[in-house]
């Protein structure tokens, strides 16, 4: 028996896998378990493999594993799928009537359960709730108290009217009897439940709530996945607090509306993925030459062009520090975990203002499809602190003013941020332009003022180096020889994978700023194996590490479109440091 | 500064680099007597400029103001105005700006209806690159990017409107400084996306549509007994390619703006110094 359960229903796109798995994700949650899900989905809304995974202990759990203990499966393809990761012992839920499930062969040494889930089904009311006949088999299966689905149907099903949360609780109950009626088989599973409380969320919704809970009113998008989902939280919510959601007509006008919302004073955000961010990048120079602070989310996916659109990927990087034309000064941070993808959304609006500049907050498609459960302490909105930076009113606009009583918008301070006047202040009437300009906004070419302008755009940026915190995550060994170090998604698979290792203790740094970044020159020179784990064929945090550090370092790279696992990781770190300790 | 601005108080301290002659003056005196007749000050007032010799005139004003790339000026403007609906919002540019590269920004401006006034400085050709044809170029006009000819027919910016749901659609001509600068006006006081199309002629690039043939070729529709609610006499007005017509080709009375139906009321430039109330409502909703 396993300390942790992990469960999943596969079938096509279209059968209502998403909801069914959400379904069981919270029940598991409200239980005071953790969950962690994940989700193979195609390209495709009808007709393509799907499939909701779930993986669920009472201990935190950060990352998927190679290991299916139920599955319910809605298609013969399901099983075909998941095979490998299938065991001696899983137990597969399928319903033997349909006819395309008729001849189904269960592996050997699997338990098949044949479940008449459309019967039952249409017996509760309905057949479109097969799929809650077949978690109320999964309960049965796992020994997990059926009540605690009530809660969760209510909660999918609430806005329909009663009786429907009545005919599936119905429909779950009678999938549990079948299963008790038909098969005496002593499952090895219990899930415990807790009286912790948890909350369940993926990143793309922890972004869209660290902005609300950040002051953002206005936010401007094109649908575009995997970042959708952050424009949909927001819908409907950000009303709430007085602001607005507008679906631009492409990732131009996106760009430019909530360009124009931050010129108006409004804390401000667009959001997108790969394709979406070339499209903005020529505004992307406007915002940081014209000192706008603007958050642009770019939840990454596969690459290049429209790539795999549903598949992991974090090979956006150089895009991020380098792209468009001119030298423009921004922020990157990325997010390493999902409580993390709010709390560095309310930092990115920080110090989007305190620098004005643009800040792009990166999340990779597994972190923002993911659904993890935390304490809900972890989103403590009493924490939340807002820093707006320099901007000024009418009482100070005066400082700012030259002889001429003209506003100095781009005054060339020492610290190389500037007066921020919202329109409607008195006196601070000013142009701004992308064309280079003087203090006042208005357009130049003296060598001089051009100098002058481009060197205080850059001090912001050093500016920042100085006064912020720009720390990695640290875990594991300190004194370790092997050091691992990451972005993105992966560090729950890496820490993970480091509880595997007995023998190899590692220190793992997972960073989160991406530029300005810290400084990992000592950790690297303190270790004898360097590795760098990333989403991407290329290597490209790899690159930059050995630029900052001026040392080699071990490219650790996965671009299949899956996301990593502990399993393949632990194998990784074994193996470098195999070589190193084996003298050729 | 006081509540009654003049328009003098609109005007920067820059002198324009506008060709002597060029239709832009015109159209932009009349956008600042419009801008101080209808009661605005510069401190309140929101100027996004496209680019182009039309887009300069972001630098020539006086006012809160924005210079943006190429075609882009109306997303900025939408952005501002919804962020801040106490600020005029006045969106400026030229013809290749408005209808080539921000077409598609145009048409879903219109749609979308936002309470800001749009002036184009129409003068069928670009200026600032020197003389290519533009997208209200004449079909077979010769320019360096069309020796023989543009072979294409133009397109119309009015009927672009109109069709997309237009609710204010007008036509000035620059140099008629008093009729100009009511039509800005109108289009100012109208609720909703009030497009002012204004014939502003070039005098350097663009031989065929100067002030003579203008003034020749224009009718008002002040004197021709035209209704602006009618759609079907806008659209007659609008289609007819024998004449220019000049003033409110149409206007919807029972226009709402796009921020009025999406309920956006206060500028949304104040927030909290945390969270804002009701905020660890958020979390709940994940339990
Ligand atoms: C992306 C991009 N493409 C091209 C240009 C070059 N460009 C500057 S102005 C202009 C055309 C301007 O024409 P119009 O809008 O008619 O304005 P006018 O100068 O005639 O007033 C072009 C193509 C640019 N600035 N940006
Ligand atoms: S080139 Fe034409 S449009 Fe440009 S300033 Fe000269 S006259 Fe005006």
């Amino acid at each position: 028996m396993h300390e942790d359960l992990n469960w999943a229903i596969g079938g096509e796109a279209g059968d209502g896998i998403d909801s069914t798995g959400k379904i069981f994700a919270r029940a598991l949650s409200r239980a005071g378990r953790h969950v962690y899900t994940s989700k193979d989905f195609a390209s495709r809304i009808r007709g393509g493999y799907t499939a909701y995974k779930v993986r669920t202990a009472v201990e935190q759990v950060g990352s998927v594993v190679d290991r299916l203990d139920v599955l319910i499966a809605l298609t013969e393809r399901t099983i075909d799928e998941n095979l490998d990761e299938l065991h001696e012992g899983s137990v597969i839920i399928y319903d033997g009537e349909q006819a395309t499930m008729g001849d189904v062969e269960i592996p050997e040494g699997m338990i098949g359960l044949d479940v008449p889930l459309q019967r039952l089904a249409e017996d509760a009311g309905g057949s479109i709730m097969r799929n809650v006949v077949a978690l109320g088999a999964a309960c049965e299966v796992t020994a997990f108290p059926i009540e605690n689905l009530d809660e969760a149907l209510e909660k999918r099903f609430g806005d329909k009217g009663r009786a429907i949360v009545e005919n599936n609780r119905d429909a779950a109950r009678l999938g549990r009897e079948y299963v008790r009626e038909n098969y005496d088989h002593e499952f090895p599973y219990d899930l415990e439940t807790t009286d912790e409380d948890y909350v369940l969320l993926n990143g793309d919704e922890a972004i869209g709530m660290g902005a609300i809970a950040a002051g953002c009113r206005f936010y401007a998008g094109y649908p575009i996945t995997p970042a959708t989902d952050i424009m949909e939280y927001l819908t409907g919510r950000i009303e709430q607090f007085g602001g607005a959601v507008v679906q631009a007509e492409d990732e131009l006008a996106a760009i430019n509306l909530a360009l124009g919302a931050a010129r108006a004073g409004a804390r401000a955000m667009t959001g997108t993925s790969g394709p979406g961010i070339d499209l903005m990048s020529e505004t992307f120079g406007l915002v940081a030459t014209t000192e706008t602070p603007l958050v642009i989310a770019n939840v990454m996916r596969s690459g290049p062009s429209t790539g795999m659109p549903t598949k992991q990927g974090q090979e956006d990087l150089n895009a991020m520090l380098y792209g468009g034309h001119g030298e423009i000064p921004r922020f990157v941070l990325a997010p390493t975990s999902i409580s993390e993808c709010f709390h560095r959304t309310i930092e990115a609006f920080n110090l989007a203002e305190k620098y004005q500049l643009p800040v792009y907050l990166t999340a990779d498609l597994s972190l923002a499809v993911t659904e993890r459960t935390y304490d809900p302490g972890e989103f403590d909105m009493d924490d939340v602190e807002i820093e707006r930076g320099k901007v000024v009113d009418e009482s100070d606009v005066e400082e700012w003013l030259d002889e001429e009583g003209r506003f100095r918008a781009h005054a060339a301070t020492e610290d190389g941020v500037s007066p921020r006047a919202f329109p409607g202040t008195a006196d601070g009437a000013h142009m701004t332009t992308g064309l280079e300009h003087d203090e006042l906004g208005r357009r130049t070419e003296d060598e001089d003022v051009r100098v002058e302008q481009v060197q205080k755009r850059r001090r912001k940026v050093e500016t920042a180096r100085e006064r912020e915190d720009f720390e990695p995550r640290e875990f594991g060994d300190p004194d370790a020889d092997t050091l691992v170090l990451t972005w993105g998604s992966n560090e729950g698979a890496i820490r993970e994978a480091m509880a595997q290792l007995e023998s190899v203790s590692v220190r793992l740094l997972s960073v989160p700023y991406l530029f300005p970044r810290p400084d990992l020159t000592d950790a690297v020179e303190a270790a004898e194996d360097v590795l760098v784990v990333e989403a991407n064929a290329t290597g490209q945090f790899a690159d930059l590490v050995e630029q900052d550090t001026l040392q080699r370092v071990q490219s650790v790279t996965k671009y299949t479109g899956v996301r990593f696992k502990a399993d393949e990781l632990a194998e990784a770190i074994r193996d470098a440091v195999a070589k190193t300790e084996v003298p050729q | 500064m006081s509540s009654d601005a003049h328009f003098t108080d609109f005007k920067s301290d820059k002198q324009p680099t506008w060709c002597p002659g060029c239709g832009d003056f015109g159209t932009m005196n009349g956008m600042m007597k419009a801008l101080a007749e209808t009661g605005n000050r510069p401190d309140e007032t929101f100027l996004v400029a496209g680019i182009g010799c039309s887009g300069k005139i972001g630098t020539y004003m006086h006012s809160y103001a924005l210079h943006g790339v190429h075609g882009r000026a109306l997303p900025v403007g939408t952005g501002v105005k919804l962020a801040n609906p106490d600020l005029e919002v006045m969106v400026a540019g030229g013809d290749g700006d408005g209808y080539s590269i921000g077409v598609g920004h145009f048409i879903h401006a219109v749609r979308r209806n936002v309470d800001m006034t749009y002036v184009v400085m129409d003068n069928r050709i670009y200026g600032l690159t020197k003389g290519q044809a533009s997208p209200t170029s004449r079909k077979d006009f010769e320019t360096s990017t069309s020796p023989e000819g543009t072979n294409v027919p133009p397109v119309n910016p009015k009927a672009l409107a109109l069709s997309a749901g237009g609710t204010f659609i007008a036509q000035s001509f620059s140099s008629d400084s008093q009729r100009h600068t009511e039509l800005v006006k109108q289009a100012i006081e109208h609720d909703g996306f009030g497009f002012v199309n204004v014939y502003s002629p070039c005098v350097t690039f663009n031989d065929v549509d100067t002030y003579d043939y203008f003034r020749d070729s224009i009718v008002d529709v002040e004197d021709i007994d035209h209704d602006p609610g009618s759609f079907d006499q806008a659209k007659d007005r609008i289609l007819d390619s024998e004449k220019e017509h000049i003033g409110v080709l149409y206007r919807d009375e029972d226009s709402v703006p796009y921020g009025e139906r999406e309920g956006i009321e206060g500028s949304m430039a104040e927030i909290p110094d945390g969270a804002p109330d009701g905020a660890t409502d958020l979390v709940r909703e994940f339990y």
